[in-house]
Order: C-alpha cells, then sequence, then structure tokens
C-alpha cells in the first residue's frame, strides 16, 4: 500500500514536469516568438518578412502539434512505466 | 450545368448523407445520447471534434479578420489552437478518467455543491446559445446567397437537418456526421486555397505560398501585399500595430476559452479510455491546423487579389481604377446581397479603393481628386467570394458553400448537445428528480434536444442586436469561470466547495461586469459607462480580452479562500487522486 503510494506521488510528480516543460515551450513559441520577442527576431528574414511573423501565423501551430503528440507518448510511457495503465 | 443547379446538386446530396447517417447512428441509451457510448476512436473524435469546434467563424469569417488586419490579428489563429495543448495536458484525459456525461457534473461533484454545478451550467447555457446563434445565421446567409431562397426557409431547412441527426442520434449520431461534415468542410475550404496559391506563386501548398515569390514579378507575396497597399493608404500587413499588452492577453483569453468550452470538453468523453482522449487532443489539432494554416494564406492572397482586381494601373493615375462598368461578376453576385458596397463618391466612374482615415495619404488623395474610400467590403464575403475572384470552375464555387453549411451545422449540433444534456442531466436528472429512469431520462434529452433546436431557429430568425458581441461574452465566461474550475478541481487537492463557488463568481462578475462597462449593460446600445476605444480601456486591454484576467482573478480568489476554510472531506481527496491515474477508466462508462 505504501508503496503504491509513493509510487503514484512519483506518477504525479513525473507528469507535472512534464505538463510543466511543456508549456513553457508552448508560451515561448506563441507569446514569446509570436508576439513579444518578435522584434528580437527580426534580423532573421524569411519570404518578405521575419521569423516572428512566421510563427505567429504558422510556427506556433507546429509547435503545439509536436508538444500534444509529445505529450501523449510520453505520458502513455509513464502510464505503463508506474503501472497505473489502463488493462 | 449552370452553377444554381451544380450548388444545389452538391449541397442536396450533403444532406442526404447526413441524414444517411442519421437513420444509421441512432441511440439507444442515455450513455450513446450523452457519449456515443463510448467507443469512438481517437482518430474519428479528432475528426469529430475539428468539425466541432470549426464554426462558422473559422470557416467564413477567420481569413477576412486577417486579411484586412494582418499581422495583429494572428492572436485568433494562435489563440483558436493553442487551447489545445492546455486541453490535452490539463483537462481532456482526467475528465475521460471521471467518466461522468456532463461538465457541469464534474463540477458539482468535485466540489460537493449544487451551487457550484449550477452555476456551472448558467455559464453553459450562456456560452453555448450566445454562440448557436451565429452558426444559424451564418446557415441563413450562405442559403441566400448560394441557393437563392430566402435566408428563412434556408434556416428552417438547416433546423430540420439538425434535428433529425442530433435528436435520433444524440452524440453517437452528431460524431459520424461531424466526420462528414469536416470531410466536406476542409475539401472546400483547401481546393480554392490551393488554386490561388498555384496562381499566385506557383506553390501548391499555400502555407508555403504564404512565404514564396509571386509569380508575377518574383518579389516575395508578403512584401508585394505590403507594397499595394502601403500605396494606397494601408498600415503594413506584416507591421505590428495593436498593444502588446492586449495581444498576448487576448490571444491567452482565446487559449483558455478554447479549452473550457464545453461542447469541445464533451466530445473527449467519447473515447473508450484515457490514453485515447490525450491522443485524440493532438489529431483534432491536425485537423484544425489543416483549416488553420491555410486561412492566413487565404487572407493574404485574397487582399491582394482584391486591390489588384480594383487598382489596375498606377496609384493615382486617371486610369488606374477600375471602371464601376468593368466590375466582375462576382463583384454584381455580391452587391446584391449587400455586403459589397460601392458609392462613386468623386463621381468619375471608377473605383477608389484606399484608406481614407489615414492622414499621411489625405494629402495624396486630395492631389488625386478622390473624395473618399468608395468601397466597402464586408470581410465576411472574402471566404466565400475567393473562388469567383480567383475565377475558379463552378463545382469549386458549388463545394464551398457546401463546406459554410457543413462548418456551421456541426458546430450548432455540438453546442446543442450540451445545452441539451446540461438540461436533461443537470438539471432534470441531478437537481429536479434524481430517480429519473433510463428510459425517461433519454426522453428527457431528446425533448431537451428538441427545444434546444427551436430555440436556437427563433434566435437565428431574430438575432438580438448584439449577436455580434456575444462570442466575447461566450470565450469570457469560458476563460474567467469554467476553465479555472476544471483545472483547479484536477490539480489543486485543497479547492473547497466554497473557494471553488468565491473563485468562479468573482471571475464571472468580474468579466461580465468589464464587457458590459465598456459594450453597454446587457449590450444595450447606449447603456455603457464608458466608450469602447482602446484609449479608454484599462491599461489598454479590450473586453475581448478580460477573460484571462478574470481566470487569474478566479485562480487567486478560490485559493485564498480554500486555504482559509476547512479542507475538502477525505471521499472528494479520493476523488481527485483517483481521477489522476488513468487505470480503471473503464469501469467508470457503466454509469
Amino acid at each position: 500500500m505504501d508503496n503504491d503510494k509513493e509510487s503514484g506521488v512519483a506518477y504525479w510528480k513525473a507528469n507535472l514536469s512534464l505538463v510543466k516543460w511543456s508549456l513553457v515551450i508552448w508560451a515561448i513559441v506563441s507569446f514569446g516568438f509570436g508576439i513579444v520577442l518578435r522584434p528580437l527576431l527580426s534580423g532573421i528574414k524569411i519570404g518578405g518578412t521575419d521569423l516572428g511573423f512566421w510563427f505567429a501565423q504558422q510556427g506556433s501551430i507546429y509547435v503545439f502539434l509536436i508538444l500534444i503528440f509529445f505529450y501523449a507518448w510520453r505520458m502513455n510511457a509513464l502510464d505503463k512505466k508506474f503501472g497505473v495503465d489502463e488493462e | 450545368m449552370d452553377l444554381q443547379t451544380l450548388t444545389y446538386l452538391v449541397v442536396g446530396s450533403t444532406f442526404a448523407l447526413y441524414i444517411g447517417i442519421a437513420i444509421w447512428a441512432r441511440a439507444g441509451t442515455t450513455g450513446e445520447f450523452y457519449a456515443a457510448g463510448r467507443g469512438v476512436h481517437p482518430v474519428t473524435n479528432g475528426m469529430a471534434t475539428a468539425a466541432d469546434w470549426m464554426s462558422a467563424a473559422s470557416f467564413i469569417s477567420m481569413a477576412g479578420l486577417i486579411a484586412f488586419v494582418g499581422y495583429d490579428n494572428s492572436t485568433f489563429l494562435m489563440g483558436w489552437t493553442g487551447g489545445y495543448v492546455l486541453l490535452a495536458m490539463l483537462l481532456a484525459p482526467y475528465l475521460r478518467k471521471f467518466g461522468k456525461f456532463t461538465v457541469p457534473e464534474f463540477i458539482g461533484d468535485r466540489f460537493y455543491s449544487p451551487t457550484a454545478r449550477l452555476v456551472a451550467v448558467i455559464c453553459l447555457i450562456v456560452a453555448s446559445l450566445t454562440y448557436v446563434i451565429g452558426q444559424m445565421t451564418g446557415v441563413g446567409v450562405a442559403f441566400s446567397r448560394f441557393l437563392n431562397v430566402s435566408s428563412e426557409i434556408g434556416l428552417f431547412v438547416g433546423a430540420a437537418i439538425v434535428f433529425a441527426y442530433a435528436v435520433l442520434g444524440g452524440m453517437k449520431g452528431i460524431t459520424y456526421t461531424q466526420v462528414a461534415q469536416y470531410c466536406v468542410l476542409i475539401l472546400a475550404y483547401t481546393i480554392p486555397a490551393i488554386f490561388i496559391s498555384l496562381q499566385l506563386t506557383g506553390n501548391a501548398f499555400p502555407q508555403v505560398g504564404l512565404f514564396s515569390n509571386t509569380l508575377a514579378d518574383g518579389v516575395p507575396l508578403l512584401t508585394k501585399l505590403n507594397e499595394v497597399i502601403g500605396e494606397l493608404g494601408f498600415a503594413s500587413y506584416t507591421g505590428h500595430h495593436s498593444n502588446t499588452l492586449n495581444m498576448v492577453l487576448f490571444t491567452l483569453s482565446l487559449m483558455i476559452g478554447t479549452a473550457g468550452l464545453p461542447h469541445v470538453i464533451i466530445r473527449f468523453f467519447t473515447v473508450p479510455r484515457v490514453a485515447d482522449a490525450r491522443w485524440s487532443a493532438g489529431w483534432a489539432l491536425v485537423f484544425i491546423a489543416l483549416l488553420y494554416t491555410v486561412a492566413p494564406a487565404v487572407g493574404a492572397m485574397a487582399r491582394l487579389n482584391l486591390v489588384d482586381t480594383i487598382q489596375i494601373g498606377q496609384v493615382g493615375a486617371p486610369d488606374g481604377n477600375l471602371a464601376y462598368d468593368d466590375r466582375p461578376d462576382w463583384f454584381r453576385n455580391w452587391e446584391t446581397t449587400g455586403l459589397l458596397k460601392f458609392e462613386d463618391k468623386n463621381g468619375d466612374g471608377r473605383i477608389q479603393y484606399y484608406n481614407d482615415a489615414s492622414q499621411g495619404f489625405a494629402a495624396k488623395a486630395e492631389e488625386f481628386g478622390w473624395k473618399g474610400n468608395e468601397l466597402d467590403v464586408n470581410r465576411d464575403i472574402l471566404v466565400l467570394a475567393n473562388p469567383e475572384i480567383a475565377q475558379l470552375p463552378n463545382w469549386v464555387i458549388a463545394l464551398v458553400a457546401a463546406g459554410g453549411l457543413a462548418a456551421a451545422l456541426s458546430t450548432a449540433a455540438g453546442l446543442l448537445l450540451a445545452i441539451s444534456s446540461a438540461v436533461s442531466h443537470d438539471l432534470i436528472k441531478g437537481a429536479y428528480n434524481p430517480n429519473i429512469s433510463e428510459k425517461s431520462e433519454l426522453l428527457a434529452a431528446r425533448i431537451a434536444m428538441a427545444a434546444s433546436i427551436v430555440v436556437a431557429t427563433y434566435l437565428g430568425l431574430n438575432p438580438p442586436g448584439f449577436a455580434a458581441q456575444t462570442v466575447a461574452l461566450a470565450f469570457g465566461l469560458a476563460a474567467a469561470s469554467i476553465f479555472p474550475a476544471l483545472m483547479m478541481g484536477i490539480f489543486v487537492k485543497r479547492i473547497n466547495n466554497k473557494g471553488a463557488v468565491a473563485g468562479m463568481l468573482t471571475g464571472l462578475i468580474f468579466t461580465i461586469v468589464y464587457i458590459f462597462w465598456y459594450k453597454g449593460w446587457l449590450f444595450i446600445p447606449g447603456t455603457n459607462f464608458a466608450p469602447d476605444t482602446p484609449d479608454a480601456w484599462v491599461f489598454g486591454i479590450s473586453p475581448l480580452s478580460i477573460g484571462s484576467v478574470g481566470a487569474l482573478l478566479n485562480f487567486g480568489v478560490a485559493y485564498f479562500v480554500s486555504n482559509a476554510t476547512e479542507e475538502p472531506p477525505q471521499e472528494i481527496q479520493d476523488l481527485v487522486e483517483s481521477i489522476r491515474i488513468p487505470r480503471g477508466a473503464g469501469a467508470a462508462t457503466g454509469h
């Protein structure tokens, strides 16, 4: 029982850290590169505009996609590792 | 075959398909009616979610919103997709594990509070009803423009179709029609975009075409666009012209509003397992991204095509502008709808389209003998008129009509299910008669669905004057009230009933008051306390962006009130523990 509890805590911790880092990237590509940090990226030109514009209209969406699939893949592995997956 | 017949044929066959699915996918139990029996494959659910989510606003309006503003309206692109990251990581898998049928049910159980459930029901109904009005009016517009019938008849036909598959099939019928509707709408959106991208840039992928050189003169498309609109006094397309803080908060409001909209959340109750809920959010975004990465290209290219159509020569040259008598067919077609208007202010018989609000350009305009902008383009027509502007074949135009209808109908059905399940499951079974039998609840759900369709049709026929404003309200309520309650319910065990109710009410009241302050109480014109202009907004934060601030307040108040009062009971803490792990999700499906 105690073992279960400890492993449950570790599972939740691992999940939280995965969510935290995913959301950091989520915020950097959209609010960061797409809006606030756009002036810093203005030197990098792409197709008649700059990288920040690309992130705002294309890039952030691609990164969101990668993030969700990466999260699903990692979480399903964590479920198995901690033995809490659906049988 | 002429366009009219072709359009009837294409739209008619999509409708026949939806009816066919309705007959095939009837619901026999409440589990099937509310959650499609929890047997939907994650990819199928992703596709249905994409159709559910992408409304008339995404299909018809979004590209226009970007086309006429440019970079500053990228907020819609990031906001309406970024919410899926939050859904996938913070809500969907846990709510699926919880294994009940509605969003208010989770809030009521987790916070052991009928009051919290009731607040959630009210938010849900207000948010969903306001949203559904837009879909119904969209159906009316599409019918009146493309099928030459009055928008009233169009609305009745649309409502009858939704009635068939939503009342018979509930979530099950809606899911499979949404899959069909997704296919129709994505083809209708991308095919014209591919043609136009090929015409302008030679690149078949509009996503790449947007950043490619134009075939005409070999300069990048966006540089060219900045040039041609700049010559007419418009602000640059790629430039940042709005308040940065407001842009961030608006994007954030759209993101958490998206994640908190009940009709989207309940789609994740239909998959068999928790792991599927995670994958399914990813698939939903794949199918959404197919449209959302194309939309900015459609916007930029349509703007360029529009200017090129009107400004046929040198800016300021006497014969530089298109003569009104030479206007193309699509121009005439849209004039009859009143969504495109021309007024010959300087009486030269030619169309001048430029930014007459620009002070820098005023001197030039005077020199040219221009007396003001003469062309008024409703931005909603861009996507619908796009294939005509680019002179694409008739079948593409017919397909766009079917696509617009698919986008509006699929979203309307999802919203109606969210409303009717809140009424039959949360109000009738939850609050009024908990001992209601399975059979009676299913009947109640069907009656609630039929009643919601009648109300939505009525509101579609008589849209309140504030219909356009209410989207802010829908997202504001979802962002400030529903999303924080759900997230804290899962991630913070310490939140008790008092904290949750106090937080939800704070977020709700703050957001509503801020919106009404600038937009008028209950949106009644003239009752606002301050003008709805950037100068009057607190820190330049628009009422559309305030939902994210309301959400922060909700989090803060809930946290402090909970910590100042007693811990939630042990069984609630156990409940939170159990929804955090996937194991045992199958058992919850029985209900």
